[in-house]
């Protein structure tokens, strides 16, 4: 492949759009350590982080791409990429200039417009409602101790923190994408929640509005101290578009003695057109540590976005009697991959983990649940149950299973179930002889088959991942 | 007493997968009528039966259907049900995770909002039901099942004469309701059709044996084979059919063809 045509892979802006200037002050592209010594300095960190940036630079050199996920995609040209002072996404003048399909999708959503024109890209004045929210927001998080703010600012104002947790979870040169993201992450998220409180709202990035441009190498730390708990989304279920193509985040997490993190994401990336040209790379490294005895993470996920999605939200199991859950919904439509699922790695005594798998393929997509279940020697007592569902809607699409499965302890009880279902012309005939339509019959047929993950979601979420799946799989069937 | 021609079927051809199993149905159906429709296996029953409701594998390839005077192959499948007609199923399916309730309530207001009755919200749709379970002998709880999942045999044939009572068509077509039901059973659910039987509206009873017909008494039997309707009669041609079998009436068909 040309340079041109790989340029234009890696930078492939949104098909509207897009024509008026681009900010100045862009860096060159490429990497090398100059390029994490002009980020460093340009954010003025310390020098240890500078140190963890390098470390981790070094290690990637090493590495290679890894190969193995079930999903296929032109080689990346990592010297192609700007890594900081990217161009900012460039800014539509109105609505006018956005997709009208896109704009009817917001429509259906229910998303008010000054949303809708930040989702799009569209320059926005002033959001109002979001500043006044968020500052009622901060003050009573203030009041608890909670400490919620983006990762450039953590490092400023909490450094001693961020020193002891950064890379305690995903250290650098865990994968390829991890040591990436460790070299060259520009921001993120930042979450402490002190001692014994219990945090008293859902904390949301949506709400957090000074890191809009966290970028493409996002980096989140969330941390729960003794006895504490916090529920966290992530994502919204609007579309959300970027001009930069690959997309590998970190997320740590780490409980504490008797802790509690509970993780939501709904992601919406967008997923290319219909002929599959275009769309986000979405490799994310994202793991929990049971740091503490009885603590407990659970991941909820709604993945319905991205042109390709490569993603294993994990539990360490450290501490005795913890718990480590995941629940997924991952929906592939048109041309979309996934490989998604999660490792649960028992270690401690009595630790206990549980995953809900829910895979949908339609269209000409791929859908892959890999999952590794691991139970260390001193895992006395340890016990695991999988479900793993696939549901197949047309039968030009393809569902995987790949699940691993380690016993070092003979005290283990590990379960696995998987099924494989398809909805057929059969099911559809009996809702239509009930007067209900084929989408109206697949949206009420795919809620059923996810129930058990939606009803982990927060509420809110949850009635918009309904209406969500709804949206992805309109068309779908004939 | 002649009511008024709900469903008229005329020299119906129909294939499915290439291969054609109606060869030229003539039916007409009045209001207040319940017609039996016997055979024996693969005669074409059941295909007439998915023919009618809109089944996607099964093509018509000639012949006309009015329904209350209208072409009834110019509506989809859902309209027809709008429009209603009402197909029992033999094998009702299964929809893990969508509660009972849910999936009643919205087969209603699809039906009878398109109708131009009031939609119901779940607390009405809750209160509106009750009568409609007592009508078949059902436990509220099972409601709160999803739909069809785990049900024994009869479960789900009950749970298919609730759907008539519902949506209350004008043509119910009930497409072997006594399959896989004990007597007690079979007397609920022919219980449950019989009060939902009046003058405007009609009854298509496909069924292999004749004891549905006692306690459904039908005022046509009509005896399908290889596609076509050979013999009509009275209800004591279903006696004669259980007495004797099928192979005399096509016999004596084919003597009368030749």
């Amino acid at each position: 492949m040309s340079s041109a045509a790989l340029q234009n892979l890696v930078n492939q802006p949104y098909k509207h759009g897009f024509v008026t200037d681009i900010e100045a002050d862009v860096t060159p592209k490429g990497l090398n350590e100059e390029t994490i010594r002009a980020i460093s300095h340009k954010k003025d960190e310390p020098e240890w982080l500078l140190e963890f940036r390098l470390q981790a630079y070094r290690h990637w050199l090493t590495m290679a791409e890894p190969t193995w996920p079930n999903v296929k995609y032109p080689k990346i040209d990592f010297q192609d990429i700007s890594y900081y002072s990217a161009p900012k996404p460039k800014k539509l003048a109105s609505m006018d200039e956005v997709d009208p399909e896109l704009i009817r999708t917001f429509e259906k959503l229910g998303v008010p417009l000054h949303e809708q024109k930040a989702l799009a890209g569209v320059a926005v004045d002033v959001i109002f409602d979001s500043v006044s929210v968020a500052t009622t927001y901060k003050a009573r998080l203030a009041e608890v101790g909670v400490i919620f703010c983006s990762m450039s600012e953590a490092v400023r104002d909490h450094p001693e923190l961020v020193r002891k947790y950064l890379g305690s979870v995903v250290p650098p040169a865990d994968n390829f994408y991890a040591a990436l993201n460790s070299a060259v992450f520009t921001d993120g998220s930042f979450c402490y929640i002190p001692k014994g409180v219990t945090c008293p709202m859902e904390l949301s990035t949506y709400f957090r509005i000074n890191t809009q441009d966290s970028g493409q190498f996002e980096r989140t730390l969330i941390v729960a101290e003794e006895g504490s708990y916090v529920s966290y989304l992530e994502g919204c279920t609007a579309p959300k578009f970027d001009t930069n193509q690959l997309h590998a985040a970190v997320v740590e997490l780490v409980t504490l003695d008797n802790a509690e993190i509970k993780y939501s994401t709904v992601q919406n990336w967008y997923a290319g057109d219909h002929n599959g040209v275009g769309g986000i790379y979405n490799f994310v490294t994202k793991r929990g540590l049971c740091r503490g005895v009885n603590s407990k993470i659970s991941w909820t996920q709604v993945e319905t976005g991205s042109a390709i999605t490569w993603k294993y939200p994990s539990c360490v199991l450290l501490g005795d009697n913890s718990i480590g859950e995941f629940y997924s919904v991952a929906l592939t439509n048109h041309h979309q991959q996934a490989d998604t699922g999660t490792k649960m790695v028992h270690v401690g005594k009595n630790t206990r983990s549980t995953i809900i798998s829910k895979g949908i393929s339609a269209g000409v997509s791929n859908n892959s649940y890999r999952g590794l279940v691991k139970i260390g020697a001193k895992a006395q007592g340890a016990r695991n149950f999988s479900q793993c569902d696939s549901m197949l809607i047309g039968d030009k699409c393809g569902a995987n299973t790949f699940p691993y499965i380690q016993v070092n302890n003979s005290s283990a009880t590990v379960e696995h179930e998987a099924s494989t279902s398809k909805i057929g012309e059969d099911q559809l005939f009996y809702f239509a002889q009930r007067g209900v339509g084929a989408e109206e019959a697949i949206s009420m047929i795919i809620n059923g088959f996810c129930k058990d993950v939606f009803t982990q979601l927060p509420m809110e979420f949850a009635v918009e991942a309904t209406k969500l799946l709804g949206l992805k799989l309109e068309g779908s069937v004939g | 007493m002649t009511g008024k021609t709900i469903l008229e079927v005329k020299k119906l051809t129909a294939t499915v997968a290439g291969v054609e199993i109606l060869k030229g149905i003539d039916l007409t159906v009045r209001a207040g009528e319940v017609h039996a429709i016997m055979g024996p296996n693969g005669s074409g029953k059941s295909t007439l039966a998915k023919v009618l409701a809109g089944h996607p594998a099964y093509v018509v390839t000639s012949g006309d259907v009015l329904f209350e005077g209208s072409n009834l192959f110019d509506l989809a499948p859902p309209e027809r049900a709008r429009a209603g007609l009402f197909l029992g199923f033999q094998y009702p399916i299964e929809v893990p995770g969508v509660s009972n309730s849910a999936f009643l309530r919205l087969a209603y207001n699809t039906v009878q909002g398109a109708r131009g009755n009031d939609e119901l919200d779940p607390l009405e749709f809750d209160d509106y039901i009750q009568d409609k379970l007592k009508l078949l002998e059902m436990d509220p709880a099972f409601l709160e099942r999803s739909v069809n999942e785990g049900f024994s045999g009869g479960e789900k044939k009950r749970n298919e004469i609730l759907q008539m009572a519902i949506l209350e068509p004008k043509l119910a077509i009930l497409d072997e309701a006594d399959s896989g039901l004990d007597i007690d059973a079979l007397r609920i659910v022919a219980g449950g059709v019989n009060k939902l039987r009046s003058e405007n509206n009609a009854l298509i009873l496909v069924t292999h044996y004749q004891r549905l017909l006692n306690y459904i008494v039908p005022d046509f039997v009509h005896v399908i084979e290889a596609g076509r309707i050979i013999k009509t009669g009275g209800k004591e041609l279903a006696l004669q059919l259980e007495d004797r079998g099928y192979d005399w009436v096509a016999e004596e068909y084919r003597a009368k063809a030749a």
